[in-house]
């Protein structure tokens, strides 16, 4: 009865949405305020009627109501309360479910904060939101129909995939999503600004936070399914440059070259078109990587159940869509007037490079993802593109980008003066040579590209700290002066050195862990010990252990360094019965400088067990670097300027008459 | 002003011709996934039958009649789904119907066909999954259409459904029945 009212109100949320997509365009076109209410309301509506369907789905999974036909192929009545409910979105029919219900939050949080916006802008972005969802819930209930009952209801589920049962890929999909459908607002602002044809400062306002939530994300996002690939694999790897993690790759990439355009786009009233086509392919790029993922075009470890009745349907819905938008721009872009001038030599002229270089590192990973079709396609034979490929081509676009990284901010709007900018980073390139030197000296020469790495990482992480420094005139005026010039510097600011300093960590980790990491992989008896970079592992053999829903080959190693212990360490090899399939879970001791990585095999029958241990330096630099960017993106969102109705207080501050200086403050 | 409203085309026309492609893509991807064995004599295996009930399946068991292989296992859901056409397909007399059991526990086999029928003529139990390794099975259900010299003439992937059969399995069967 539950799932037949959720199946209703999935079915009653797509009745909204049609009335949201339509009535308040036509009242934005004809000035009819009530027609516009319309959004609102709709909207409203729309988020309820989504939340029950996804609630009843929950119940469904929660109570294992196996007459349902996705409760039974994906859960299992003895999988744990925590992957009961992930198993909601742990595949395609669900994980829509989700998609839609992060798709009315959005909405409604459109509404909630949206208040100061202008009636026309606000009822059309509601308009082309609701227009996406349309796409998605006809997608839900027409071919991937979640509430879908089996007769007779088998006694037991198939269960979720092993691999998927893990704290981290629980949380995996939810802040991905956030992150692929937060950007559906600032594609929906892109969309209502060129029916509009206008284009401003304050539109790019708007924008902005909104574009600063999905990346902040999508960040966290990537970030914990690389840490999940790392724990869960067993191969000490964390970045495959699988189809799918491409996929949630270049949203991101396109993401944050439009998160700085927008800056330029509001500051200075510039790169207009060019920040409306960013927000259009930044979102288009998530759809397309729910069509790679969701069609079986590609072949990938996430892939869901390949369907080609699903694929028509997203590939028809992405030409509507994207093919749509891209048209109206190429008709009405050209009516935006250009905005401010700037020289080559100016922070816009930074950004501009930025932008150039994020969007072709974004082409760059289209095309390899896209290049074994396009060879297929054309009859040439079967190809897969690798790492190789990736690193050769990725590499030299990221390096010159944060070495801009590390300039750019200091060079001042419209005109700068490189040569003073020259002389002013002088310390800068002083600490960049003796790490670089540092580190030469520790890789002994074997590793240029390491030593170089870890130069780029210690330029930006430096740069960062001396333009703060030099905000706040450190050692040139009194510490109290400093800490005051501090705590006035704009969130905003902190936003960008937070996010700039997690993205040289992250170099950092990215760097060291793939130049200097250390494997040894052989068979062990117990008693045997091995020695990794000056560690001292001590194996104790295997012995049987039982989980809820799997049994465990435990190993147990004990770690000593020079005679001192370290750590002890116990790796799985977990065997899940309801799906006969294996899955190793790792043991990791990090000392957040490096990780000590240890894997458990098979045995090789004779009393040996085949073991990996990995020592990687820095890896873990690689998550908290994600995470201090996602939280630079927060820090930023809390910066008064982007808190709703913020810019009206200031306004009518000025109107009342106070001085300037209070309000500046 | 031509050459700069080429500029704004520009987004429009390169999606085009992904579009072009991601379609080509989705034909490129029918229900049937390649097999590396198509046309060839299908891999030698011997699996020891399910239970006392059934009699066991070998590849020599393959040759002489046309036949269908069904890989299904207890814990497949779509197996479920897929189980009646086999019913119907079961003692038809134009070819041979055997099943390979694939990962499972006998009794649950067992327990499973005794609730929804047993179409197969034999059944072969392939509990560690080695024949299923030889026969490259995807993932369950799969068939394949084994021809009266024992080549394997199709593989499809995924539950048959009404559609499949009439468009594919019959007329093969039909063509090599001849």
């Amino acid at each position: 009865m539950i799932v037949e009212i959720g199946h209703i109100a999935l079915i009653m949320a797509l009745i909204v949405a049609l009335v949201q997509a339509t009535i308040p365009m036509i009242g934005a076109a004809r000035g009819d305020g009530r027609l516009m209410a319309v959004a609102s309301t709709a909207a409203g509506a729309q988020w309820v009627f989504i939340v029950i369907a996804f609630l009843s789905l929950m119940n469904a999974y929660v109570t294992s109501d196996f007459s349902v036909f996705n409760v039974a192929s994906n859960s299992h009545s003895a999988k744990p309360m925590l992957y009961k409910i992930a198993g909601v979105w742990g595949n395609h029919e669900g994980s829509l479910v989700l998609w839609v219900l992060i798709l009315a939050t959005f909405g409604g949080a459109i509404v909630l904060f949206g208040g100061n916006l202008p009636p026309a802008l606000r009822a059309r972005v509601l308009s082309v939101q609701a227009l996406i969802a349309v796409g998605f819930l006809s997608f839900s209930l027409f071919t991937s129909n979640p509430f879908e009952r089996v007769f007779p209801a088998p006694l037991d589920g198939n269960g979720l995939n092993p691999l998927l049962q893990d704290p981290g890929l629980a949380f995996h999909p939810p802040f991905l999503y956030l992150g692929y459908v937060g950007f559906s607002v600032a594609f929906a602002f892109a969309i209502a600004a060129l029916i509009e044809g206008r284009v401003d400062a304050a539109w790019a306002r708007w924008v902005r936070p909104w574009t600063l939530i999905a990346w902040s994300f999508l960040t966290i996002g990537i970030a914990l399914g690389s840490w999940w690939a790392y724990y869960e694999l067993g191969w000490g790897g964390w970045w495959y440059w699988d189809p799918v993690e491409n996929a949630s790759f270049m949203p991101w990439l396109a993401g944050t070259a439009l998160l700085h355009s927008a800056i330029v786009c509001e500051k200075r009233d510039a790169l207009k078109a060019w920040t409306v086509l960013l927000a259009i392919v930044a979102f288009s790029l998530s759809l397309l990587g729910t069509f790679l993922v969701r069609s079986g075009v590609l072949t990938s470890v996430h892939a869901f159940a390949t369907d080609p009745a699903r694929g028509v349907f997203i590939l028809g819905f992405l030409i509507f869509v994207v093919g749509g938008s891209l048209t109206l721009f190429a008709v009405r872009a050209p009516l935006l007037k250009a905005g401010g001038l700037f020289a080559p030599v100016s922070r816009e002229g930074g950004i501009v490079l930025n932008n150039l270089l994020f969007s072709a590192a974004a082409a760059t990973v289209l095309l390899g993802t896209l290049y074994p079709l396009f060879i297929d396609a054309l009859g040439a034979g079967k190809v897969s593109v690798g790492p190789p490929y990736f690193n050769t081509v990725f590499i030299p676009l990221m390096a010159p980008l944060i070495v801009l990284a590390g300039i750019a901010p200091m060079l001042a709007w419209k005109r700068a003066d490189l040569t003073g900018v020259i002389a002013r980073i002088k310390i800068v390139a002083a600490v960049t040579v003796l790490v670089l030197l540092w580190s030469v000296y520790r890789a002994w020469g074997n590793a240029v590209f390491g030593a170089f790495g870890i130069g780029l990482s210690a330029w930006l992480a430096s740069s960062v700290l001396f333009d703060w420094a030099v905000r706040i005139r450190l050692f040139r005026v009194s510490a109290l002066d400093s800490l005051q010039r501090a705590i006035r510097i704009p969130r905003a600011a902190y936003g960008m050195s937070l996010a700039h300093f997690g993205v040289a960590l992250l170099v950092a980790g990215v760097t060291a862990s793939s130049a200097w990491r250390t494997e040894a992989i052989q068979v062990m008896r117990q008693g045997e010990t091995i020695s990794v970079a000056g560690f001292e592992f001590l194996f104790h053999g295997v012995v049987r252990a039982e989980g809820p829903n799997y049994t465990a080959d435990r190993g147990h190693f004990t770690v000593t360094r020079a005679g001192g212990l370290v750590a002890e360490l116990w790796p799985e090899n977990r065997f899940y019965p309801v799906q006969q399939q294996p899955t190793t879970e790792a043991a990791i001791h990090t000392t957040w400088l490096s990780d000590l990585y240890v894997v458990v095999g098979d045995p090789d029958g004779q009393g040996g067990w085949s073991t990996r241990v990995y020592y990687n330096p820095l890896v873990p630099w690689i998550w908290l670097g994600a995470m201090v960017m996602a939280l630079g993106g927060a820090v930023s969102l809390s910066d008064r300027r982007h808190r709703v109705g913020a810019p009206n207080r200031r306004r009518r501050r000025l109107m009342a008459g106070e001085p300037a200086a209070e309000v500046a403050r | 002003m031509n050459s700069r409203r080429l500029f704004y085309l520009l987004p429009v026309i390169v999606f085009g011709v992904l579009c072009a492609f991601l379609l080509r893509g989705l034909s490129l991807d029918p229900s049937t996934v390649p097999t590396a064995l198509a046309d060839k004599q299908v891999p030698v295996f011997d699996l020891p039958p399910l239970d006392s009930q059934t009699k066991g399946l070998a590849s020599s068991d393959l040759v002489g009649e046309v036949a269908l292989v069904n890989v299904f296992a207890s814990w497949c859901l779509p197996c479920r789904v897929e189980h009646p056409f086999l019913m119907e397909l079961a003692d038809n007399g134009a070819f041979a119907l055997h099943g390979v059991n694939y990962k499972d526990k006998p009794e649950d086999a067992r327990a499973w066909l005794d609730e929804l029928g047993d179409p197969f003529l034999r059944i072969g139990a392939d509990q560690d999954g080695r024949a299923g390794i030889d026969l490259g099975v995807y993932g369950v259900p799969e068939t394949f259409v084994i021809d009266r010299a024992g080549r394997i003439r199709y593989k499809h992937v995924g539950p048959i459904t009404q559609s499949d059969l009439e468009k594919y399995l019959l007329p093969l069967i039909r063509k090599l029945s001849r």
